[in-house]
């Protein structure tokens, strides 16, 4: 029936298909529908960027207005891959701006981003909107402005955790007096000073500004009076909060504040005198996100106290200072908890104040909405764990960092095996697990064997046999990005079925037992997979023998081959 | 084990143009805090990241026995926290920046932090500084700033960038062999170690004093991975 519609009627449906997951499916259901789909895609999500190449995109999707880029392998955040190895996004740029592309929107993640490239895109795309960069680097403050100065219809400039060279602060001055479209501004990570009267000046001319996330280089009367200037804000991250409760100052600052009636969301703290709080107090009730895990400043009954207000609160993220009764008061506050990440204020070592399995138990049995967890602890039980997984069968993302990677139940000394297993017993819509902790084959039995959405799994210093990683590729039937580290998964379980890694996007292994023989071997059988060998050391202490154990290995699928810009530590087979 | 004139000058604290503050003398790197943990383990500076390092696999095996006897047979004591590159998981981003907030939030709160000052003695200079280790975050401003202080006294040996590559693997060889300066430091346990092995708080824990000692001095304190290299070489 359907066959009969013109094209424009089946496009205007399609408009109301906007995931990328459907919209891939529906290109697959017949020729017709893959070449009407194929022009109207606005919106392209490209999970690896070496899968494919900009030329590629543009042949398929010649009317792409929006495209997301993901570069470095997630490890990456944890300095297990060198800072060279790729991802850069000016190729992209380039192609794109060469074939007259009208790129609106840019979001690139674990990318390498010059300011060659931040430059060509402010001086390409004259509709450019919105520009969404995390944990990217190689860009400068010189960049920025340029993006400042030459987008003219400028909504979005969103910068979450990069490493940017910012020691000039110009570039927030180099925002024309005729932009007054901005609807997000968030430079909350860099670290330099900023010209705060362009600053003040920029937030009055943007009626539209809804997010404003401010560096801790901004000074607490600037923030009142960038609060005077944008009532209407929704998300607000405060910079430097410090000033004396009883002074003009403050009260001028609550003022402020409480004409701000639309903020849901509120962060940063980056600097903190945590007895200045109560003047937050009066905004706590409305607040869907909390995101205390830059400010160890506040903690204790000052925190407890905060957190007592936000009853509305459903995305929490926060320090293990908290404490377990800390924990509690969320429990017992936060009844429409979804997500929670308890972050190690004491990345080195054990805090006095660290969380434990008490602290989770409390809060899965208050927050039944719970579905999304981040969890950094000192210990964990496997009663706790089961426990968490009968209260809060909701769970997507269950992510537990036990700070001692191997540490057994405390309390029965046995691996976590048995709790992990009641986790993805339970939660049968599980997409993401990191595991931690002492574990055995057991768990990944029990991973395979019932985590049937799950999606992407990391794993470190966990196992006892090949028999482990085999349990999960051949159970996990949707598994996408498999991330390993410090694991005794050799050959064996490396080539045991070399076609699975053609229905994900991505397999890590680190500090595992294949050898150099056992990833030649997957990267002849499998022409339509990149496997690259990471190798640091002194290149000429780099032995060829087959028989060498490859210290880290990442394969991915690719539609185009061997990628030209890998550096001299990475070898691809 | 100083050499040169002690001229008493602990006192005046000459400061030559020394980062005025944590924060504000702060150099935007790419890799900080989590550069410390790395130290342990690798020695090059140009990459962040791990190396490989024979000693890393058997010591997280043993690591693993290690952490499986403490908590087993002492649950009272915390278990060691082996110093593994990439573990706990967390962005480098955020160790850097709960790293200089703690500091900064320390000092406002208890009116300034206990400082941390320790002697600098550096073979052949005729007086010895000290420096206030909580003015720094990384190994890196201390080693600028050891640099611009000793400027003066090293004679054509570059002493600066000396002092800078020492957690180059490389150079550190070529450092070691010739007469270019190293620095170390004595630990509480009275031991002289070299400085760059450990994280840098536990680093300013730890440190009682420091010398800026002649490379060819400081061949017995180098680090395990470097034992390789002068077996190979």
């Amino acid at each position: 029936m359907m066959n009969y519609f013109p094209d424009e009627v089946l496009e205007h449906v399609f408009d109301f298909i906007t995931c990328h997951k459907d919209r891939n499916s529906v290109s697959l259901v017949c020729k017709s529908w893959h070449r009407i789909e194929r022009y109207s895609r606005r919106r392209v999500f490209i999970g690896n960027c070496y899968s494919i190449s900009p030329e590629r995109l543009i042949a398929r999707f010649p009317g792409v207005k929006s495209l997301t880029l993901k570069g470095k392998p997630h490890f990456a955040d944890f300095n297990l891959v060198p800072y060279d190895w790729g991802g850069f996004v000016y190729p992209w740029i380039k192609v794109l701006a060469e074939t007259g592309i009208g790129l609106e929107e840019l979001r690139l993640k674990r990318m390498v981003v010059s300011d060659e490239s931040l430059e060509l895109i402010s001086k390409t795309f004259v509709n450019f909107q919105s520009l969404v960069l995390v944990s990217c680097d190689g860009f400068s403050a010189d960049g920025l402005a340029a993006i400042a100065a030459n987008c003219r219809f400028l909504r979005e400039l969103d910068l979450q955790e990069n490493e940017v060279d910012d020691h000039r602060g110009h570039w927030l001055s180099c925002f024309p007096e005729s932009c007054t479209s901005l609807v997000s501004l968030n430079f909350a990570c860099l670290k330099g000073e900023v010209n705060l009267g362009a600053l003040e000046r920029l937030v009055s001319r943007s009626p539209n500004l809804k997010s404003l996330r401010l560096n801790r280089s901004v000074p607490l009367d600037t923030l009142q009076k960038l609060l005077m200037r944008a009532p209407q804000l929704v998300d607000l991250g405060i910079g430097s909060y410090v000033h004396d409760p009883s002074s003009e100052a403050s009260n001028k600052l609550k003022h402020a504040i409480q004409r701000c009636k639309s903020i849901m969301s509120l962060s940063g703290f980056l600097e903190v005198a945590p007895r200045c709080m109560s003047a937050i107090y009066p905004i706590c009730g409305n607040l869907t996100t909390l995101n205390l895990s830059y400010a160890p400043g506040i903690h204790g009954n000052k925190l407890t106290k905060l957190i007592q207000h936000c009853r509305k609160l459903q995305r929490l993220w926060i320090l293990d200072c908290i404490g377990d009764k800390g924990l509690g008061v969320v429990a017992s506050t936060c009844k429409e908890l979804q997500e929670l990440r308890v972050f190690p204020s004491d990345p080195f070592g054990a805090g006095n104040d660290a969380v434990t399995e008490e602290g989770l138990v409390l809060v899965s049995a208050g927050c039944p909405k719970l579905n999304s967890l981040l969890y950094f602890c000192q210990q964990m039980t496997n009663a706790a764990l089961i426990t968490v997984a009968k209260n809060c069968p909701n769970f997507i993302r269950f992510r537990l960092c036990i700070l001692d990677p191997v540490r057994p139940d405390p309390v029965t000394n046995q691996p976590l095996d048995e709790g992990f297993g009641a986790i993805v017993q339970s939660c049968k819509r599980l997409k993401r697990l990191s595991l931690s902790g002492l574990l055995t084959d057991q768990v990944f039995l029990y991973i395979g064997m019932y985590a049937e959405q799950l999606e992407m799994l990391s794993i470190a210093f966990a196992a006892d046999s090949d028999k482990g990683m085999l349990y999960v590729l051949n159970g996990c039937k949707k598994l996408r990005k498999l991330e390993i580290r410090d694991c005794p998964f050799g050959n064996a379980a490396l080539l045991e079925d070399v076609g699975k890694y053609e229905t994900m996007r991505s397999l890590w292994m680190s500090s595992c037992e294949v050898t150099l023989g056992g990833c030649k071997t997957v990267a002849e059988m499998m022409p339509s997979l990149n496997v690259e060998i990471i190798n640091e050391s002194d290149q000429t202490e780099f032995n060829l023998d087959d028989g060498q154990k490859v210290d880290k290995m990442y394969l991915y699928r690719t539609l185009v081959g061997h990628r030209k810009d890998a550096p001299e530590s990475v070898w691809i087979l | 084990m100083e050499v040169g004139l002690k001229m008493g000058f602990e006192e005046t604290e000459l400061r030559l143009g020394l980062p005025g503050g944590g924060d504000g003398g702060e150099v935007v790197r790419k890799r900080g805090f989590s550069e410390t943990v790395d130290l342990k383990l690798k020695l090059s500076s140009k990459q962040g990241s791990s190396g490989i390092d024979p000693n890393e696999e058997k010591m997280t095996g043993l690591t693993k026995e290690k952490n499986l006897l403490l908590s087993a047979t002492d649950p009272a004591k915390p278990p060691a926290k082996a110093q593994v590159v990439g573990w706990p998981p967390v962005r480098s981003f955020r160790k850097n920046i709960l790293a200089t907030a703690t500091q900064k939030s320390s000092s406002d709160e208890s009116g300034g932090e206990k400082a941390a000052f320790v002697k600098v003695s550096m073979d052949g200079a005729p007086y010895l500084r000290k420096v206030d280790l909580r003015m720094y975050t990384s190994y890196h401003q201390l080693s600028d700033a050891l640099a611009k202080m000793f400027s003066s006294f090293t004679i054509g040996n570059c002493g600066s960038q000396g002092v800078k590559d020492f957690m180059n693997e490389s150079k550190l060889m070529d450092l070691l062999n010739s007469s270019d300066y190293v620095p170390t430091y004595e630990d509480k346990d009275g031991d002289w170690m070299l400085v760059g092995d450990v994280p840098w708080e536990m680093f300013v824990e730890s440190c009682k004093r420091l010398r800026i000692m002649k490379g060819t001095e400081a061949i017995g304190l180098a680090p395990k991975a470097v034992e390789k290299c002068k077996k190979r070489g």
